[in-house]
């Protein structure tokens, strides 16, 4: 099939950058197929892997030039399909943005390319004392660009926050080409607040001025096996009520521990049916403290270890941080899923859960961030037997009806992406979407940038905001909204 | 003609009164909604009628901003004046956008937290207008902002449209965040009905060092501060201005308080540690007049020599990068020129400098900004008709 405006917008895009910076070699564009999310596939029209922002915010204006969509990828770790390409699309990829431009500890921040791993801002002051706060477990790989349009959490945001909230100020191209600055110093309406979190559909950042955290003095990590799920989650609920704000606390159940000691060894204490983690950091004087209420907190653990070094914090984290490929130790296949429910909702929810497994005959390890209530229970099933898919998938699904239900969230930190645009709607009313997809039409009112991703519906814009006059063809024939 | 429309709605309408005026414009009715349904009814009359709006809280910053070119309908929040859900257990708490910020404080020191936001004004401060105008405090430095502690807002759009985004889940990343775009919007994208934040623990204990240095001193003391690992919550300059010394105050928060703050004491090398806010903290004393200068932390030292002899006073956060200015005395007389002449000393090295309230005309109150265009497009999506807080803000949106 010949796309003509796909073929004249590639001779345009060879005009514009190297020769190796544009890939049309089928067997090179497969490789950008998919991201972390693998069930979702499309072949890129064409790659290109631009080295500034002007041969981006080039790129970009060739696409409007030619009406052609286009997708930014980082590095591809993304789990809601959000950086899925278009087959009649250009794939910008910012890999080749790797450069840390200034490190400026006097003010605390870093201006850093959109390529560049989210570790590797952290490794850059680490031995000045500082890091950069959000931590995704993927952050040896995924990018500081991917974290700003995922608004990417991690373990420690229960006490931190997320990427938003350590974003200073982002260099974007606009969805028409143009380079504008958005800084959390100026006035104005904060579009920038706006823009993170945005999933590629607003722009995509080119700079990113991130803000840097000191070294907390003491960081000490408890490991408390219980009996029960009940009882941790018990645990969980006093710490809170107690008034401490731990930096993190995870939980896995005896199916998720099985996983990862099959995997990893991490020795986590035999016959758990759940382990907590907690980590405590902060002045030395107040962890300490915090730590003596936390042991009697934890009184009823059959187990509790705890480590005051990396090496040993690391032993702790070891199994946690391995959950999600762990399982495939013992299953074949699974889906990660993602959601939130308040805090004080997840007893009822875990066993809300262990139903619908039982019901459906498909195992669920839960992992997950038990401070904040997000939920990553992983669905596990055996892809070669025929039916276990489509149960597994429901059973996916059902466990977000439960996280609505509930007054929580479809996606905590994954994104909506291409997977999860469809349960939107039922989180949100049709006036939510249509509010939020005003924002798009300030900023895109082409509906090139990455398109597809979030709504699940595509909406016109209109051509000139106002009052309007007359109803557009393709809604009077009913094939599209207008707003 | 205008109460007429109004009443239809059934929500109560009275004839503003003097003490209605918004930046000198005296709107022709004051609306007084108790729900987010009756929010939606009367924009909705207004819409119908072409009619402009300008929301209120507690009224205290109405006179900041430009005066509005036209308000025909003065928005009174006052009556959606109840805490929806303090879910104490998730550290959440969802608020109709009229409760005051000291009653929300007080309802949820019941249970032992709060919503780590000051306010600069003593009392009668709203949740809606603290959010609209997104002003900040001295804890900003720890918690951050307005827009770092909003999770879910409800807001009402010009057409009288209902929309939420967020949740009332801290962690949340479906869909746009509106509520980080209505968080300093000034009313001029529409109404913010209720605002859902996430909480902390209040402190098990407060500290306060205070000390008095010269201006020179201020930001390298700042500057160890806020790389201390004791971790102070907030640290505030307190400043007449010209040759006056500047008292400098941390505060400390949470277990072991007191010894913290003598660690830092001692890091310091002088000063007092004391359980008690020095009177002004965290204040606006008078804002008739009032500029707020943002700038990198590091530049403290620059930022007090530009304000040295303006005749004005600096209040604020050196290690957040924001102070307010206020006059001493007699208002300045040449203010644009004052505005403009601190501009062209801190944009080189960083630093924003917004008229945040003065009785002028003719004044740049905002200063250059690379994404006003963008905003421009905002607005023309949220508010195509300019019918909400016209030409109050930047830009004239």
């Amino acid at each position: 099939m010949v796309d003509k405006p796909l073929d004249e917008l590639t001779a345009a895009l060879r005009a514009l950058l190297p020769a190796d910076s544009v890939i049309t070699d089928p067997v090179r564009l497969r490789t950008y197929e998919c991201d972390g999310l693998t069930y979702h596939r499309a072949t890129p029209g064409v790659v290109v892997l631009p080295e500034t922002a002007e041969q981006i915010a080039g790129v970009v204006r060739a696409c409007n030039d030619f009406g052609v969509p286009f997708v930014a990828r980082g590095s591809g770790t993304g789990l809601s399909g959000g950086a899925l390409p278009r087959q009649d699309g250009v794939l910008i990829v910012t890999s080749k943005m790797r450069r840390v431009l200034e490190i400026d500890l006097p003010n605390r921040r870093a201006v850093v390319e959109p390529g560049v791993t989210n570790l590797a801002i952290t490794e850059a002051v680490r031995d000045q004392g500082y890091y950069y706060a959000p931590d995704p477990s993927s952050q040896q790989v995924c990018s500081i660009g991917g974290n700003v349009a995922e608004n990417s959490g991690g373990a420690h945001c229960l006490k931190y926050g997320f990427t938003v909230n350590h974003i200073e100020a982002c260099e974007i191209v606009t969805p028409d080409g143009d380079l504008v600055t958005l800084d959390r110093m100026d006035p104005g309406y904060d579009l920038l607040g706006a823009f993170i979190g945005s999933e590629g559909t607003l722009g995509i950042a080119t700079k990113i001025t991130v803000r840097l955290s000191r070294t907390p003095e003491a960081v000490t990590t408890v490991l408390a096996a219980f009996e029960s799920i009940e009882q941790g989650g018990q645990a969980v609920s006093a710490i809170v009520g107690v008034g401490i704000v731990p930096a993190a606390i995870e939980m896995m159940d005896a199916l998720a521990i099985e996983a990862a000691e099959a995997a990893v060894a991490c020795s986590y204490p035999e016959g758990a049916g759940a382990v907590l983690i907690v980590e405590l950091d902060g002045p030395e004087r107040e962890v300490v403290r915090q730590f003596a209420r936390l042991q009697q907190i934890c009184s009823g653990a059959f187990e509790l270890r705890t480590a005051d070094d990396p090496a040993e914090r690391a032993a702790i984290w070891k199994g946690r941080k391995s959950a999600f490929a762990a399982v495939g130790r013992i299953s074949p296949a699974y889906i990660v899923q993602d959601g939130v429910v308040p805090r004080t909702s997840l007893p009822k929810v875990l066993a809300a859960i262990d139903r619908l497994s039982e019901e459906y005959g498909i195992r669920v390890a839960n992992v997950f961030h038990a401070g904040d209530g997000n939920l990553h229970p992983l669905v596990l099933f055996d892809d070669a037997e025929s039916g276990a898919g489509e149960r597994a998938e429901t059973v996916s699904g059902a466990i977000l009806d439960l996280c609505i239900e509930h007054g929580g969230s479809i996606t905590g930190e994954h994104g909506v992406g291409v997977d999860k645009a469809k349960y939107m709607p039922r989180m949100f009313s049709a006036d939510d979407l249509d509010t939020m997809q005003l924002v798009r039409c300030a900023f895109d009112p082409k509906g090139l940038s990455n398109p597809g991703k979030v709504f699940p519906t595509p909406r016109l814009c209109g051509e000139v905001p106002g009052v309007r006059k007359g109803v557009h063809p393709l809604v009077a024939s009913g094939q599209a909204e207008q707003f | 003609m205008e109460l007429d429309g109004l009443e239809k709605t059934g929500v109560t309408v009275r004839q503003a009164g003097p003490d209605d005026v918004v930046g000198g414009v005296r709107p022709g009715v004051v609306a007084l909604p108790e729900s987010v349904e009756e929010i939606s009814a009367v924009l909705r009359a207004c819409a119908g009628a072409g009619l402009a709006v300008v929301p209120v809280g507690g009224g205290t910053k109405l006179h900041w901003g430009h005066p509005p070119e036209r308000c025909d309908v003065l928005l009174d929040l006052c009556c959606l004046n109840e805490v929806v859900e303090h879910a104490a257990g998730d550290l959440v708490v969802k608020t109709q956008a009229g409760v005051t910020m000291d009653a929300l404080a007080d309802a949820l020191a019941e249970q032992g937290q709060e919503l780590a936001l000051d306010v600069p004004f003593a009392e009668g401060a709203t949740v809606g207008g603290t959010l609209a105008a997104a002003t900040a405090g001295p804890r900003a430095f720890r918690y951050g902002t307005a827009r770092d502690l909003l999770i879910g807002i409800t807001v009402v759009l010009p057409d009288g449209t209902v929309a939420r985004s967020g949740g009332r889940v801290v962690k949340n990343v479906a869909g746009y965040d509106l509520g980080k775009l209505f968080t300093g919007s000034y009313g001029t994208l529409g109404v913010i009905a209720e605002a859902t934040f996430r909480l902390h623990p209040l402190p098990a204990d407060r500290r306060y060092v205070v000390t008095e240095l010269v201006r020179q001193q201020v930001q390298e003391v700042a500057a160890m501060l806020a790389a201390s690992q004791a971790e102070p919550s907030a640290v505030e300059l307190d400043w007449p201005g010209g040759d006056a010394p500047i008292t400098l105050v941390v505060l400390v928060e949470g277990s072991a308080a007191g010894q913290r703050a003598e660690a830092l004491r001692g890091a310091m090398g002088a000063g007092t540690v004391t359980d008690e806010a020095p009177a002004w903290w965290g204040l606006i004393a008078d804002d008739e007049l009032l500029i707020e200068l943002r700038f990198p932390p590091a530049r403290t030292s620059e930022v007090l020599a530009a304000v040295r002899d303006t005749g004005l006073s600096l209040r604020g956060s050196p290690v957040a990068g924001r102070v307010w200015l206020q006059p001493t005395a007699e208002p300045p007389a040449d203010f644009a020129g004052l505005v403009s002449g601190l501009r062209e000393r801190l944009t080189p090295v960083g630093g924003r400098v917004t008229v945040l309230a003065a009785p002028y005309e003719g004044v740049d109150r905002w200063g250059p900004v690379s994404a006003l265009p963008l905003m421009r497009r905002v607005k023309e999506r949220f508010d195509p008709e300019r019918r909400m807080s016209p030409g109050r803000f930047i830009g004239g949106i």
